[in-house]
């Protein structure tokens, strides 16, 4: 099973056109939230910018918290999504640890299912797929 | 498509109350520049003065913001301070993909408010905030304060003034998110004198796409065009201010209040220099994978015992050759200090380094005098540039309150006017010749992007007086289509007329195919009859004398040549400005 990880976050520009590709095609939307990765700058104006990004937990906390099975275990590491079995409660997002799920404003989740899409449209190079042996310790490598 | 007619909200801070409207035009106008004029028209009043609170400041973004690659930019109009005319300003950051996401095509600001205000909008959300207490604050400093006040990070753009603007000066800016700006023409001030110091823009919702494939597919092969040409290496590599070097190769560097087009220092602050010795990082517009911004470095001791600081500040460029090398400061971490004040006053910088080389020059020649300037101005100077900075924005004394309306106003109380480098308002940084000095001199918002003057200086040594302005107008004319669906100009070179018809298409806006040349034209004359209707008269532009007296790769300057340009293109603008009997 192979994951998405914002590895190289230090070469990031901040266009989103990480957060605007997963919006488009895997979620059909134009939008920079409704994605499994969203930008944001780490401090304001001069520092760079982070990720929030699925870690892709085994366990899966948001999967543990989740009371209809919308959001299950995903073989490996992070969760599959049915949206039809969701009834909007939030409960995922308030159990990730790092923020990962976006609630618009009627409350639908929306998480990275490591499809690696977005990865292409990155001009620096910043994301990755990577193969998950066991559980890993979160960090992608690194080559520069 | 989200809708086929434009969606305005209009923030009165008089009343304190928000309307949004719909208005018809999409076909006839697109958005940006044409929606900007076309709701100038309705709010903007053409009797009375740029600082009447009535006249609006508009913000305006186009069909495709957010959709398709480098559709990145904001269209900012208002009557300016500079000119008391109509103007615009363009500018990046995030402010274009969050005015998409707030699901506003423009947001108009009228009235003004009792004290000093910050305006936050979103999908869902219209608030207004005393800030009367950020009086003062420099730009840096809003930003940090009103990033607190309106959480968000990442997903809204934060636009905001700093003390020039708050002090009237005519060419202040509006600082927008990281290093970008409304630069020229005093945006700044038109939200100053409107006691609006910030305005916070939440891009806070999203909107369905298209069913199928098409539209996905297409943005795919215009990301690949983008990120893989020529043209954009240039841009993501060293920037703009890879120019540097060419342009002082060809004799066309302004250096030293353009006493002369080009210097063996200028090496020592080239785009490769700045790369070498401060570049930190690149940063983006959202929505761009190009990353033109650069941003520099530089580290200063400011106590013994190893004790430094350091400060990052954008650069291109534009900003090189203003506090660069029109002021002969020719150290790569010397400009970056020049630069960094101008950030926080809130100036546009290349206004403020061509101010500061006029009079640098005019007290060499003894027309002003160390009373007037308070700091002994000295070619290279840097520490006595950043105080004089620091007197435009906040001015002593009538001096530089005067310089801070622009150089021309000041040279025409003090002296010389001769060479003070204006052409409508402080150059841009092409000494290319006569087409580029007659371009900027005359054009719609006397900036080097209203048409490629400088790039037709440096290909043509013929004097073809109608070749020459025919290319101005017809050039002038695409870069608007361009500015109405608010692009990024450097993406000139892909966006075509056909492949925006079929980005269009490719989202629902059908029918526009072919009717590009002939919207660019309408929006082209419609900008100009506000402008001429606002009291600007072509024929009356002087050219000052220092851009006689400059020699480049072709020569010296050919008077008759540029007279003729000059003739020859008042007329055509006149006559694209006249107003409407039965062309439309
Ligand atoms: S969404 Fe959050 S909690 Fe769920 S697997 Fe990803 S990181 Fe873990
Ligand atoms: S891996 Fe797929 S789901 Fe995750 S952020 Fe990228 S495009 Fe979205
Ligand atoms: S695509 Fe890459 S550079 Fe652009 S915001 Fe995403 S991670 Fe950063």
């Amino acid at each position: 099973m192979k994951v998405l990880r914002a590895a190289r976050m230090e070469r990031c520009i901040g266009c989103h056109s990480c957060s605007l590709a997963c919006a488009r095609q895997v979620h059909k939307s134009l939008s920079w939230n409704k994605a499994g990765i969203r930008i944001s700058s780490a401090g304001g104006l001069s520092t760079g910018f982070e990720a929030r990004i699925c870690l892709a937990c085994n366990p899966a906390p948001c999967a543990e918290a989740c009371p209809t099975g919308a959001l299950f275990q995903r073989k490996g590491g992070g969760v599959i999504q049915k949206k039809k079995l969701c009834i909007r409660c939030g409960e995922c997002a308030a159990a990730c640890p790092v923020d990962a799920i976006f609630l618009d404003h009627q409350v639908n989740p929306y998480v990275c299912i490591h499809c690696g899409q977005c990865v292409e449209f990155c001009p620096h190079d910043c994301l990755e797929m990577v193969e998950l042996t066991s559980q890993t310790d979160g960090e992608g490598g690194s080559d520069d | 498509m989200i809708r086929d007619h434009f969606r305005i909200m209009v923030a009165n801070l008089t009343t304190g109350k928000t309307s949004i409207l719909d208005r018809p035009g999409r076909n006839e106008y697109l958005g940006g520049s044409g929606l900007a004029a076309m709701l100038f028209e309705e709010f903007g009043h053409m009797d009375r003065d740029w600082d009447d609170p009535e006249q609006p400041v508009i913000f305006a973004i186009g069909p495709l913001t957010g959709y398709f690659p480098l559709m990145s930019k904001t269209c900012c109009s208002f009557r300016s301070p500079y000119h008391n005319q109509y103007t615009e300003s363009y500018a990046g950051g995030k402010s274009a993909l969050s005015l998409r996401f707030a699901d506003l095509d423009a947001l108009v600001i009228v009235g003004k408010a009792k004290r000093l205000t910050a305006l936050c909008v979103g999908s869902r959300r219209v608030e207004t905030r005393d800030v009367e207490y950020m009086r003062g604050f420099d730009a840096l400093q809003t930003g940090r304060v009103l990033r607190k006040m309106f959480p968000g990070s990442g997903r809204r753009s934060i636009l905001r003034i700093g003390p020039a603007a708050e002090n009237l000066s005519a060419y202040a800016c509006i600082n927008v998110d990281t290093y970008r700006h409304f630069g020229r023409m005093g945006g700044g001030t038109a939200m100053g004198v409107k006691n609006l110091k910030a305005i916070c823009i939440l891009g806070d919702r999203g909107f369905a796409l298209p069913e199928g494939k098409a539209y996905s597919k297409l943005y795919k092969d215009i990301f690949k065009q983008l990120t893989t040409t020529e043209m954009m290496a240039k841009y993501h590599g060293l920037g703009t201010a890879v120019n540097i070097n060419p342009l002082n190769e060809l004799k066309s560097l302004p250096w030293k209040n353009m006493q002369q087009t080009s210097s063996p220092e200028a090496d020592n602050i080239s785009g490769e220099r700045f790369a070498d010795d401060t570049l930190l990082r690149n940063a983006a517009c959202a929505g761009c994978p190009v990353g033109c911004i650069h941003v520099g470095f530089v580290r200063e001791q400011f106590q013994t015992n190893n004790q430094y600081l350091y400060r990052q500040v954008g650069y291109d460029y534009e900003p090189i050759f203003a506090c660069g090398g029109m002021l002969e400061v020719t150290d790569t971490g010397e400009v970056l200090r020049i630069l960094d004040v101008i950030e926080k006053e809130g100036l546009d910088n290349m206004s403020s380094g061509v101010a500061m080389a006029w009079a640098t020059e005019a007290l060499e020649k003894g027309v002003i005098s160390e009373k007037e300037t308070v700091v002994k101005l000295t070619w290279g100077d840097t520490e006595s540039y950043m105080q004089a900075v620091e007197y435009i924005s906040r001015p002593p004394n009538d001096f530089y309150k005067l310089l801070a309306q622009g150089t021309l106003k000041c040279a025409e109380v003090y002296g010389g006017k001769d060479y003070a480098c204006v052409l409508g308002q402080e150059m841009a940084g092409y000494a290319t010749g006569e087409v580029f000095f007659v371009s900027e001199a005359l054009g719609f918002r006397h900036a080097h992007l209203d048409a490629g003057g400088y790039s037709w200086d440096q290909k043509h040594e013929d004097k073809d007086v109608k070749a020459a302005l025919d290319f101005l107008i017809d050039d002038a004319r695409d870069r608007i289509v361009l500015n109405c669906m608010v692009g990024c100009l450097f993406s000139r070179g892909v966006y075509n007329d056909d492949l925006l018809a079929e980005a269009l298409e490719s989202v629902g806006y059908t029918g526009l195919k072919g009717k590009m040349p002939e919207i660019g034209k309408r929006v082209q004359k419609m900008r100009w009859r506000l402008r001429l209707g606002m009291g600007y008269d072509p024929n009356k532009v002087k050219i000052p004398k220092r851009y006689s007296e400059v020699t480049t790769w072709k020569g010296p300057i050919d008077m008759d040549y540029m007279d003729a340009l000059r003739t020859g293109y008042a007329a055509r603008i006149m006559d694209l400005g006249a107003p409407i009997e039965d062309d439309e």
